[in-house]
């Protein structure tokens, strides 16, 4: 119990010494009343209970109990952290260790004082905490769902503020907002019974037996995927030019997930260099297209994606060659070591003549159709759209093909792939030429989106982003990608001031999915079946004995 | 079909070829270049291989942590380049103060214990709490899933200590004492480097006697050996991978202070290329392999050190240094390919070819 209450204690801790809890405390859930800050604190201490009670084996009083010691126990922590902050300088170490923090932590109070009242505050969230895990299922889903709503409402403020920009909205907007604030509390309120509400009707419809749906499961999809066409088209134009910047960004994280997904989703082979290839597709772009110093043919943008797309592909091969005898751990470094001599490379002063060295390629023009330049976040969106559908479809068609099918053989079991005659060297060169080349498309039109290419934009950093949103999507499922993009990619660029959280929440991400749910958000079915194909056999042989000898199982 | 596939693997041998010749053509062209120059004079030459060797010193203690977790667990630590950062980085908020009230420079030689076993100590506990928080759980999953965490946590850990102690470069403290040169057999050796060098030497070798000798290090070795067997002979496994990876840390640790002796500087992602370079040294040497990791890092420094001068200057390459990374990645990638087995290769990598 109070072992739970020390590791959320310190994970408390840790969140406000890194920063994270004042940064959030800048952003209102409920004006006036509750941050984003505070919202994290008491959702630690409420975590603390929950978890604490359902380790507790015996339900009842016991795990009330359990639940109000590990709050506690989190509650002492912080406690303990004021009461340090107000005898030691902890400010000389820890760089965020700002007043801001501590006037958050104490509330303004004497360091005992605000010891026991932490420790008290603790106690009672982690009592709920606790009672939240005996509540039926029915009650607790709306209530999260309307929780999550109403903060989440807090957290992305200024979107919903740019999409309540138009003159007809105003009121709605002025209703749910204080101006230049947060959410008002009857704004909150209403964005949480609203969706609490939503929830529990949405239960009541699914719990109903032998659930007829309104339409049948075909149109009910049909639907469903013209919904988010409209949404996915309109979105930009609502939002504005900064939603749409970010949409392009999410794109081109798209166009690259749906690469490495092939290499390491499919075929299993752990690409870490996968950035060199964006920067090859858009270094190829810069150079045919510039005007500046450095162009060497002043092509249009749209002659120079498909060269920029084949000389990405034979990149892909020609680095793939040498490390086609290496697997797994070795692969992802030897990878690695690729990426980042291409970077090394374009960075020194030695190939500076032609590809510009650290300031890069300069004066690259916007694409033009027909005499119209697609020069706007939001032109360039409907590209990046039109792009990523084109290699999504492709991807998806790969994915169906007997190539498809061989990629997965490699990546379940070389030996036995190559015993059942599959190619390995043909199969695996292909799929890092052909992820390589979806990167290039990424690349290209990073090329024009940006107006210039330079080394510092194709870092190590990018390929781990990708190779996060593939896991988070889910490995090897296309849908997966564009999920993950838009969780990773998309959500910390509408969060500015959380921007500097974002790489710590990415390796967060990474550890968490693969302890909790390593098949993904959204999991292709082949994944889902091995990855928990393990446990599944283990509980039928947990079940089996246990079954036998009932007084012997634990 | 047999003759189809013969041909094609002789294509993909063909490559592998042409990349050798390549890499053996630059290398002795760039020498016999800048032989002929002569633009370096011999103490010139000693004073790259002696910062190569002091450079190399820390590279294998670095490397020590990834030959011993892979010997045990056959798993890429890949954090383990930022447990190494973690050491330095939080021994700078012990080495500011001492040097502040000037007892850094009235005890040196104790400041600089006290310092390395601060480091030491955080780089042994966060490389512990990364084997129980992510390595531990997934001992069993498949192969693609401890590399990804360990990815994660390395990711993890570097933005970390970015959020605790802030982004910017912290300058370390510098020792009077270790100021200028020595004279070692006519030789003048900056004090720093030679510093370095005795530091790393005797780490090493206590830690490679305490592998031999003890009771513990028989254990680890029995594990590396063989899990199943060894936890029937009595041996705890699991506390033998914990020690593993706290003795790893530790090393690492202490190669961060001497890092920071030579380079005068720690930040957030100083732990990246070091890492990187460790690993090198570790398959270099044959991964699993103490003595070869020592000598795959002493190799590694002196050739990263020597080679731009060596290899590069005669090619007429502007600013060579700036390459010298490639060198050393360039060995990382040409050692997995042409001989993961390492110098010392033996009987564990030939188990993964």
């Amino acid at each position: 119990m109070w072992r739970v209450g020390l590791v959320f204690g310190a994970v408390a801790c840790f969140l406000s010494l890194a920063g994270l809890v004042e940064a959030l405390h800048a952003r209102w859930v409920v004006d006036g009343w509750v941050s984003a800050g505070q919202v994290l604190l008491g959702g630690l201490l409420l975590g603390a209970g929950a978890v604490s009670a359902r380790r507790t084996a015996t339900p009842g009083a016991r795990r009330l109990a359990a639940g109000v010691v590990a709050g506690a126990t989190t509650g002492a922590a912080l406690g303990l952290l004021v009461w340090l902050s107000r005898h030691v300088d902890l400010r000389s170490m820890f760089v965020n260790a700002s007043p801001t923090l501590l006037q958050l932590l104490s509330a303004g109070r004497a360091p005992e004082e605000a010891w026991l009242g932490w420790v008290l505050l603790g106690s009672a969230l982690g009592g709920v905490g606790a009672g939240v895990t005996a509540a039926p299922p029915r009650l607790v889903g709306p209530l999260a769902t309307g929780l999550g709503t109403a903060v989440g409402l807090g957290l992305f403020q200024e979107l919903v503020l740019l999409v309540l920009q138009p003159e007809g909205l105003t009121p709605v907007r002025d209703w749910l907002f204080v101006a230049g604030g947060g959410p008002t509390p009857h704004g909150a309120a209403a964005a949480f019974a609203l969706a609490a509400a939503a929830a529990s009707a949405w239960q009541a419809v699914r719990a109903r037996p032998g659930r007829v749906g309104v339409l049948p499961p075909r149109a009910a999809r049909a639907v469903w995927v013209g919904v988010g066409l409209v949404a996915l088209l309109a979105l930009p134009l609502a939002g504005g030019p900064f939603v749409a910047q970010v949409l392009v960004i999410v794109g081109l994280y798209t166009l690259m997930g749906l690469g490495l997904n092939l290499e390491v989703g499919l075929a299993g082979l752990l690409d870490l260099g996968f950035v060199a290839f964006f920067a090859i597709g858009a270094y190829t772009v810069g150079l045919l297209t510039s005007v500046g110093e450095h162009g060497i043919a002043h092509w249009s943008f749209w002659a120079a994606v498909p060269v920029a797309v084949l000389v990405s592909l034979i990149a892909g091969v020609v680095l793939g060659i040498p490390v086609l005898g290496i697997r797994g751990d070795y692969l992802a470094i030897a990878t690695l070591g690729f990426g980042e001599i291409v970077r090394l490379l374009v960075l020194s002063d030695a190939l500076r003549p032609w590809l510009g060295g650290s300031q890069g390629v300069l004066a690259i023009p916007k694409p033009a159709i027909l005499g119209f330049e697609l020069a706007g976040p939001q032109h360039l969106y409907y590209l990046t759209v039109v792009a990523s559908a084109v290699v999504a479809f492709v991807a998806w068609r790969l994915q169906e093909s007997r190539l498809g099918r061989a990629w997965m053989a490699i990546r379940e079991d070389e030996d036995v792939a190559e015993a059942l005659g599959i190619n390995l060297v043909s199969v695996k060169l292909l799929a890092y030429g052909l992820g390589a080349a979806f990167a290039g498309v990424g690349g290209a039109i990073f090329a024009v989106m940006v107006g210039s290419v330079f080394p510092h934009s194709f870092q190590l950093l990018i390929s781990i982003q990708v190779l996060a949103l593939i896991i988070v999507g889910g490995m090897g499922s296309i849908p997966g990608v564009l999920v993950g993009s838009l969780v990773l990619i998309g959500l910390p660029e509408l969060l500015r001031e959380f921007g500097e959280f974002r790489f710590l929440v990415y390796g967060v991400a990474l550890v968490a999915m693969m302890l909790l749910r390593p098949e993904g958000l959204l999991p292709a079915a082949a994944q889902r079946r091995e990855l928990h194909a393990l446990e599944e056999e283990r509980e039928a042989a947990v079940a089996a004995p246990a079954a036998a000898a009932p007084e012997g199982g634990r | 079909m047999a003759a189809g596939v013969a041909r094609r693997v002789n294509f993909v041998d063909a490559f592998l070829w042409a990349f050798r010749l390549v890499v053996v053509a630059v290398v002795v062209w760039g020498t016999v270049g800048t032989l002929r120059l002569g633009r370096y004079t011999g103490e010139q030459w000693v004073d790259f291989v002696i910062f190569g060797l002091a450079q190399g010193g820390i590279y294998a203690l670095i490397a020590l942590g990834y030959t011993m977790v892979y010997g045990i667990l056959r798993m890429i630590n890949f954090a383990h380049g930022e447990v190494f950062m973690s050491g330095a980085y939080t021994a700078y908020f012990v080495a500011a103060p001492l040097a502040a009230s000037g007892f850094l420079n009235r005890h040196p030689i104790l400041s600089l214990l006290l310092l390395v076993g601060v480091a030491a100590a955080v780089s042994l506990g966060v490389a512990v709490l990364v084997e129980r928080v992510a390595y531990r759980p997934l001992r069993r999953a498949p192969r693609l899933v401890p590399l990804i965490t360990a990815i994660g946590a390395s990711f993890f850990l570097q933005y970390a200590f970015r959020g605790l102690y802030g982004s910017g470069f912290k300058a370390y403290p510098e020792f009077e004492l270790f100021k200028g040169e020595w004279q070692v057999l006519g030789v003048g050796i900056l004090r720093t480097q030679a510093v370095v060098l005795v530091s790393a030497a005797v780490l090493m070798f206590s830690l490679y006697q305490f592998v031999m000798r003890t009771k513990v290090g028989k254990a680890m070795r029995a594990v590396s050996e063989d899990k199943d067997a060894a936890a029937l002979m009595g041996i705890d496994v699991d506390r033998i991978i914990v020690l593993t990876f706290a003795i790893g840390g530790a090393a690492a640790g202490a190669a961060g202070i001497l890092y920071a002796l030579v380079f005068k500087q720690v930040h957030f992602f100083m732990g990246f290329v070091p890492g990187i370079k460790a690993f090198t040294s570790a398959v270099l040497g044959g991964i699993g392999n103490i003595p070869g990791a020592m000598l795959g890092g002493l190799f590694l420094g002196v050739v990263e050190s020597v080679g731009p001068a060596l290899f590069l200057d005669g090619l007429g390459i502007p600013a060579p240094y700036q390459l010298k990374d490639v060198i050393a990645f360039t060995m990382l990638v040409m050692v997995l390919i042409f001989r993961p087995q390492g110098i010392l290769g033996e009987r564990l990598a030939a188990k993964r070819a």
